[in-house]
């Protein structure tokens, strides 16, 4: 069984990228070299503290910090469980690399006002933190809103015309997204129900009517829907690519886009809970959007010439991935859906990585234009080779191990149909991910003068993340016990029984 | 121990040191609103007769924890708002700073007393006393400001002339002029057709004060010609205070309900609420003179108090006493912002805040801050007035309060997004393409001056302020729950 | 109806006046004239007040004496209601007070534009 056991860790992990960004913010634009290491350190103590609290949760008992009364009778709280785990670990390692890529990108390209470029880079973190330890509705709005607004400023960096389109494009979904959520949550409190997540699902036992079940998860996942980008919420997610490449991989790879399937995740397991959305019969409409959007997303990948907007409509289709994973509501599914976060995560920001040292070193941004680049950025291009077998789903990289669950999962519940969904998108995958490899390295570069690598701090994050993508495919569980984790949250979500082959004890 | 709270009355008529005495005067009001609401926590409410008639002969002033509240929020804004406009006063009212001060003196004066009033004519008298100030406040920016500071009072007048006029027929009917009084009377003796007509013109009265739509017409040109030190500080506190009276209607006047079941101004306080937030919004987005925006901003936010108000649940009056707190706070924070930037490069175009962001990182920032609260994003104060206006209207079944209040969420993200955007996101323009070149004193001549210099910080007496009011934003929302619980629940039961 | 409202005379004739001073101040362009409308809509109400206080066959709110020694037991019905006219006191005061500051706002107007029509002041003032 879980306890909770009161702790100051959860707090520590959130407030510390508050910490990094007030001293990026103070030490300026004049010793950008101290300015930059922040980032780093902050980032390395995170994940420090956060994996601190990884022997307890995998032991059943649940760091949390109540922080202050927000509202008469709803406190501000933050707990670390599994789940959050899962997404702090992620999110907190990752942006060790993404702060070095960061700053050598940044370097690189000449970016305007670094200073409020870190600021806000590092504030996400912290938003992201709080979305992941979150133990309420309304501690997860607080921290939901947070990103919206941190992450503003990032998308509309450049501060051109169409960096300040995609801004507004994009602070118009999400805070619509964000208010169906204060919305859904002042609703819940209003039904009397407490808004602390429970596994298994708050509002299970709750005797709440149909009609009322039904509005409020429409309301809800509207709401996390936006961020987790499905179909036909995705609209901002392509024209967010105009933001500055790091901002693209850590973000709208892993924090904000996470941050919405992870709320996905606690909307339907630790809100609904599997036995209230089975009696609805809600899933199956989950399910079915999910898949449309999984498909659709894969081909309009295809379509796409532009090498981060193909990566763009690569993740919404990922991002369903999981979301159907949650709603198949089978253990196994729900195990494949969590690896999946991991996995999409490193291997979408390996991607992205790549696509970011290309364009600022060669200042080639379509994947017309790579031919032959294979061989002036091997160490590049091998990452890139690496992380689109992943995305494929070739076993032994990380995403075979989650869409091996997935699709386990979806034969579980008697779901085969959701299983060859998932194994045509990938098909699909490799249908606009392969002849990028092969453009790299199968043609002749049509220009003579050969490019050697990126700068090195952009190429050492990107190398590390491609490996891990393989690394992480064959010992899951290594270093963070990812696999494990998984399996609680599976575990805890559906009540005990779950026939779990590998990885546990 | 009241007679604190009447220390505007005396420095007002002293008014030839100006500033210093105002600003003591506010100062010690402010203090004494503190103290007044840290002894009604201890001792439940504070009642004084003036004048040493029991009541309901004499008139009693009445101090209860809703009204320490309020006289608290509307001192300390006053206070900091006076401390930050004191250069714009200096600036616009030239060699009448002593008449203008009074003036201040005058409007807060009558503002404290509306709040601490327990009679229903005394309100109407310093109602009167407050609009005056303010009329005569607005006037002083000549030009436009005359217009509207005319319009302004015809229709103020009309306004206290219909309350005048309910109260007439609440007197007829119940013989007593003390609001406690009225209200028990009214308990056992229900529904007159005359009571019902007092309320109807009370109502209508106090509508106008608060800028309920369709009663807002005063109001933009009001706010937008005014001197910035005037508008500053009327457009936070002044229609609050009418807020403030409707509620104290619905509080303390009329029986519990009556309002709501007999008379159903509580439904016409939801549905021109409602109207309100969409209009006003809808408005400001249009404005290209942002102290227009803000003003149009106002009648919206005001409705939302409006709505909090004709749920008519307990729920409901903390959102719109909140709200009164949380709107004055944050307004309060984004026109001194305003101010301050005007202060320095003369500029109150929309268009022309580009760059302001960079020059001017603490105002701006401030303004942020309040822009933030005023969308409703947590922890910001203004999230929170909206997060109990949405679960009243849950509780009372009214979805479509619900769906408005967090429609107005958006709209007013956009219209302040396009500030945060021109002041953050867009290039320093050479020159303010049309600003106030009267403020700033700079023509066309000096096309030759680079615009750095125009746009920079405004002096520290402002932005000091301007500042504490941003961060207030910020704080009172992560409080809220204390304010709530302590004061705001225990007050309107 | 004749006698309704000859009985109530004093209420409809306030209502009466209310109607013009509203006419007057929507109605006409001139400032001068709203201004006055608006007096006569004050003035109104403050008629309906004292009218209130009326009761037929009452006397000033001066305690009756008779021989030098007051009338024993005060009887409250002897006597008009006092307070609305105590009350309509400090309304003229409060209606003068805003006459004077609108007819100075009037002044200032006109010597600086010369003018005081509504409609074609908004044109010089927008200028």
């Amino acid at each position: 069984m879980t306890e909770t056991t009161s702790s100051i860790m959860p707090l520590i992990a959130v407030l510390l990228p508050v910490g990094a960004a007030l001293l990026v913010l103070l030490t300026g634009e004049r010793y950008r070299n101290v300015r930059d290491s922040w980032s780093t350190i902050a980032a390395v103590v995170m994940v420090a503290v956060i994996a601190s609290m990884l022997p307890d949760v995998l032991d059943g008992r649940v760091p949390q910090t109540t922080i202050i009364e927000m509202s008469p009778g709803i406190d501000i709280m933050l707990r670390a469980d599994a789940a959050g785990m899962i997404f702090g670990l992620l999110a907190s390692s990752l942006w060790v690399l993404a702060s070095v890529y960061a700053v050598g990108y940044m370097r690189v390209e000449h970016e305007q006002r670094q200073t409020r470029f870190f600021v806000a880079y590092a504030l996400s973190l912290g938003a992201a933190a709080g979305v992941a330890f979150s133990a309420n509705l309304l501690t997860f709005v607080l921290f939901y809103e947070l990103l919206t607004l941190v992450t503003f400023p990032l998308v509309t960096h450049r501060e051109t015309a169409s960096a300040i389109i995609a801004g507004r494009k994009y602070l118009a979904y999400t805070l619509f997204g964000g208010l169906m959520l204060i919305g859904g949550t002042a609703w819940v409190h209003m039904l009397g129900i407490d808004g602390t997540f429970v596994a298994g699902g708050l509002m299970a036992d709750q005797n709440i009517s149909k009609s009322t079940a039904w509005g409020l998860l429409t309301v809800l996942m509207v709401g996390v829907g936006v961020k987790s980008a499905v179909m036909p919420l995705h609209g901002w997610l392509p024209s967010a690519m105009v933001a500055p490449t790091p901002v693209s991989a850590l973000l709208h790879a892993v924090a904000v886009v996470k941050a919405g399937v992870f709320g996905v995740v606690r909307m339907l397991m630790f809100v609904f809970g599997a036995e209230l959305l089975r009696e609805m019969n809600a899933w199956q409409f989950i399910a079915v959007l999910a898949a449309v959007t999984l498909i659709t997303g894969s081909m309009l990948a295809l379509r796409h010439d532009n090498l981060k907007r193909r990566l763009a409509y690569s993740t919404i289709s990922h991002l369903s991935y999981i979301v159907l994973g949650v709603a198949l509501l089978g253990p196994i599914a729900l195990t494949g859906a969590l690896l999946h976060i991991i996995g999409h995560g490193v291997t979408k920001i390996t991607l992205f990585f790549v696509a970011g040292a290309i364009n600022s070193h060669t200042h080639k941004e379509n994947v017309s234009e790579l031919d032959g680049i294979g061989r002036q950025m091997p160490i590049t291009m091998g990452a890139f080779t690496l992380a689109a077998l992943s995305m494929v789903g070739i076993p032994p990289f990380v995403l075979f191990t989650s869409k091996f669950y997935l699709g386990w999962g979806a034969a579980q519940v008697d779901q085969q149909v959701f299983m060859l969904v998932y194994l045509f998108s990938g098909v699909l995958a490799a249908g606009y991910l392969f002849p990028v490899i092969y453009r790299a390295f199968g043609k002749q570069s049509p220009d003579h003068p050969s490019y050697s690598e990126a700068d090195l701090r952009m190429v050492g994050p990107l190398a590390i993340t491609g490996l891990l993508a393989l690394f992480l495919g064959i010992a899951p569980n290594l270093p963070f016990g990812f696999f494990d984790l998984a399996a609680e949250v599976a575990r805890t979500s559906f009540g005990d029984g779950i026939p779990m082959t590998k990885g546990t004890e | 121990m009241l007679a604190a709270l009447i220390v505007p009355v005396l420095a007002r008529f002293r008014h030839e040191l100006g500033y210093i005495i105002a600003l003591a005067g506010v100062g010690l009001s402010s203090v004494a609103s503190i103290w007044a609401l840290a002894y009604v926590l201890d001792n439940g409410t504070m009642r004084y007769n003036l004048g040493g008639w029991a009541p309901p002969i004499g008139i009693e002033y009445v101090v209860d924890l809703i009204a320490a509240f309020v006289a608290v929020i509307v001192t300390s804004v006053a206070s900091l708002v006076i401390i930050g406009t004191r250069r714009w006063a200096d600036r616009e009212a030239g060699d009448r700073l002593g008449s203008f001060y009074s003036l201040v003196m005058l409007l807060i004066t009558g503002l404290v007393g509306m709040i601490v009033t327990g009679d229903l004519f005394n309100l109407f008298v310093f109602l009167e006393i407050s609009s005056l100030a303010g009329y005569a406040l607005i006037f002083l920016g000549g030009g436009r400001a005359m217009l509207a500071g005319f319009r302004y009072l015809i229709l103020g007048s009309v306004g206290g002339s219909l309350y005048m006029l309910g109260v007439g027929f609440l007197y007829f009917s119940t013989g007593t002029l003390n609001m406690g009084e009225t209200k028990e009377i009214l308990t056992d003796e229900a529904t007159a057709r005359s009571v019902q007509a007092g309320a109807a013109f009370i109502f209508v009265g106090l509508g106008l004060k608060m800028a309920l739509v369709p009663m807002h017409l005063w109001l933009p040109d009001a706010y937008t010609f005014a001197p910035s030190s005037v508008n500053t500080l009327i457009a936070p506190i002044m229609t609050k205070v009418g807020a403030y009276a409707m509620i104290r209607m619905f509080l303390s006047v009329f029986p519990d309900g009556y309002l709501k079941d007999i008379v159903p101004i509580a439904d016409a306080l939801l549905v021109l609420g409602l109207t309100g937030i969409i209009v006003g919004s809808v408005a400001a987005m249009s404005q290209k003179d942002i102290r227009r925006m803000l003003a149009y901003s106002s009648i919206s936010q005001l409705a939302v108090i409006a709505v909090g108000l004709g749920l008519g649940t307990p729920l409901g009056l903390v959102a719109a006493l909140l709200h009164i707190m949380n709107h004055a706070v944050m307004k309060s924070a984004l026109f001194m912002a305003i101010a301050s930037v005007r202060f320095t490069s003369g500029i109150t175009q929309v268009a022309d805040f580009a760059g302001t962001g960079r020059r001017m990182p603490f105002t701006m920032g401030a303004f942020t801050l309040g822009a933030l609260a005023m969308v409703g994003i947590p922890p910001a104060s203004g999230f929170f007035s909206k997060w109990y206006a949405v679960q009243a209207g849950i509780e009372s079944n009214q979805w479509v309060v619900v769906f408005v209040v967090l429609a107005s969420s958006l709209l007013t993200a956009v219209y302040l997004f396009r500030i945060l955007e021109s002041a953050y996101l867009h290039p320093l323009k050479p020159e303010p393409s049309h600003g106030d070149q009267h403020a700033s004193g700079f023509g066309k001549t000096d096309l030759d001056m680079p615009a750095e210099v125009q746009i920079r910080e405004a002096p520290l007496d402002m932005t000091i302020p301007t500042v504490l009011l941003g961060l207030a934003t910020v704080v009172l929302g992560v409080f809220n729950a204390v304010i709530v619980i302590n004061i705001l629940e225990p007050g309107i039961v | 109806m004749i006698d309704e409202i000859a009985a109530r005379f004093p209420y409809w004739a306030s209502g009466l006046l209310i109607a013009i001073g509203l006419y007057g101040m929507i109605g006409k362009r001139s400032l001068v004239k709203k201004l006055i409308g608006m007096n006569i809509f004050q003035s109104a109400i403050i008629l309906f007040f004292i009218a209130g206080s009326l009761r037929h066959g009452a006397t000033l709110p001066i305690l009756l004496r008779k021989d030098g020694h007051i009338i024993e037991p005060i009887a409250p019905e002897l006597y008009v209601n006092p307070l609305p006219h105590v009350l309509m006191l400090t309304a003229i005061v409060v209606s003068v007070a805003i006459t004077g500051v609108a007819l100075a706002f009037l002044v200032r107007i006109y010597r600086e534009y010369e003018d005081l029509d509504e409609e074609s002041l908004l044109k010089k003032v927008r200028q």
